[in-house]
């Protein structure tokens, strides 16, 4: 299986993503935001950072710059797309997904590790978790407070749309302490934590039997992985 | 050449977290007077030539579209040049 990642300007997780589609097995394809070409991709990953300076809004120039029109293309025909911090705010402002981030209400950037809890295991990027699973990943932010209006809320609520959900604390006053949510269609995934970076040991987040030892990130990756090769 | 200007403004019921900091700043100045503070964009756009129909047209689906987020922001006003109302 092949998967893309977008880099943007100003993208910084972009290589973190690469080796997160590594580590499970899939070849992970560089794409470039100035492109009109998907280079044959089974799958995208929109990855953290601050593109384009986050001038404008976070994740606004991304969304209207040459390759998204490709990518937009392809997640309305169904592909799996995962937007990871600015790539959430991404694929928000592109409207592949409702509602939109603003500042954290704590006025600084969180780095923290989050344990959230996956409420949607349908998705084609959670399929590897049970229902209701507790998992902690980092967090880093600035602009990861989720707002949406009542009826759009009441939507996501109702139809299950919300993917992951703050636990212990809300990092940035997301409302209804969502840190994740998907499409009807659940191939299109955003959240604001960052699973590519608690994929390999000695470098996630702190574990209980050893250091930086978390993997709870992966399942993101197997999820699409094994739909895939099921498919 | 003919600037038009376009202001966006978060929604006022949202919370304004830049405004916020701005206005506890404020009070630590000993200006207490001001009751609160909110902080929007001011968008200057520049034309060549006169400003048609389609130029009014086009800075109307800009300002909605690309300039704000009408998740988040409202377009407040656009100001065209004197004598262009």
């Amino acid at each position: 299986m092949r998967i893309g990642v977008v880099t943007f300007p100003g993208s910084l997780d972009d290589k973190d993503a690469q080796r997160a589609v590594s580590i499970v097995g899939a070849e992970p394809v560089a794409l470039w935001h100035a492109d009109h070409d998907l280079k044959g991709v089974d799958a995208i990953i929109l990855p953290g950072g601050f593109s384009y300076g986050d001038y404008l809004r976070a994740g606004a120039i991304a969304a209207i710059s040459p390759i998204m029109r490709e990518v937009i293309e392809a997640a309305n025909a169904g592909m799996p797309v995962l937007g990871i911090c600015n790539g959430f705010q991404v694929l928000v402002e592109s409207h592949l997904l409702p509602g939109g981030l603003i500042r954290n209400d704590c006025q600084q950037f969180v780095r923290r590790d989050q344990r959230i809890r996956v409420e949607n295991n349908t998705t084609a990027w959670t399929s590897d978790f049970a229902a209701g699973q507790e998992i902690t990943i980092p967090l880093k932010n600035a602009d990861g407070g989720y707002i949406a209006n009542a009826e759009t809320l009441k939507r996501l609520e109702g139809e299950g749309l919300v993917a992951f959900r703050y636990l212990d604390v809300n990092p940035n006053g997301s409302l209804n302490d969502i840190a994740g949510i998907t499409n009807e269609r659940g191939n299109v995934v955003g959240l604001m934590p960052h699973p590519e970076h608690a994929v390999e040991l000695g470098f996630g987040p702190q574990g209980a039997e050893r250091m930086r030892s978390g993997l709870d990130g992966l399942p993101f990756f197997t999820s699409v992985v094994s739909q895939f090769v099921n498919a | 050449m003919p600037t038009i200007v376009v202001e966006v403004m978060p929604k006022a019921e949202l919370l304004d977290p830049q405004g916020k900091a701005t206005k506890g700043a404020l009070s630590r100045l000993g200006k207490s007077e001001f009751t609160d503070v909110r902080l929007g964009k001011r968008f200057e756009l520049t034309v060549e030539g006169p400003i048609t129909d389609q130029v009014r047209a086009d800075v109307a689906e800009i300002a909605e579209h690309v300039l704000s987020n009408s998740v988040i922001e409202d377009v407040v006003a656009i100001h065209y040049p004197e004598g262009e109302k």
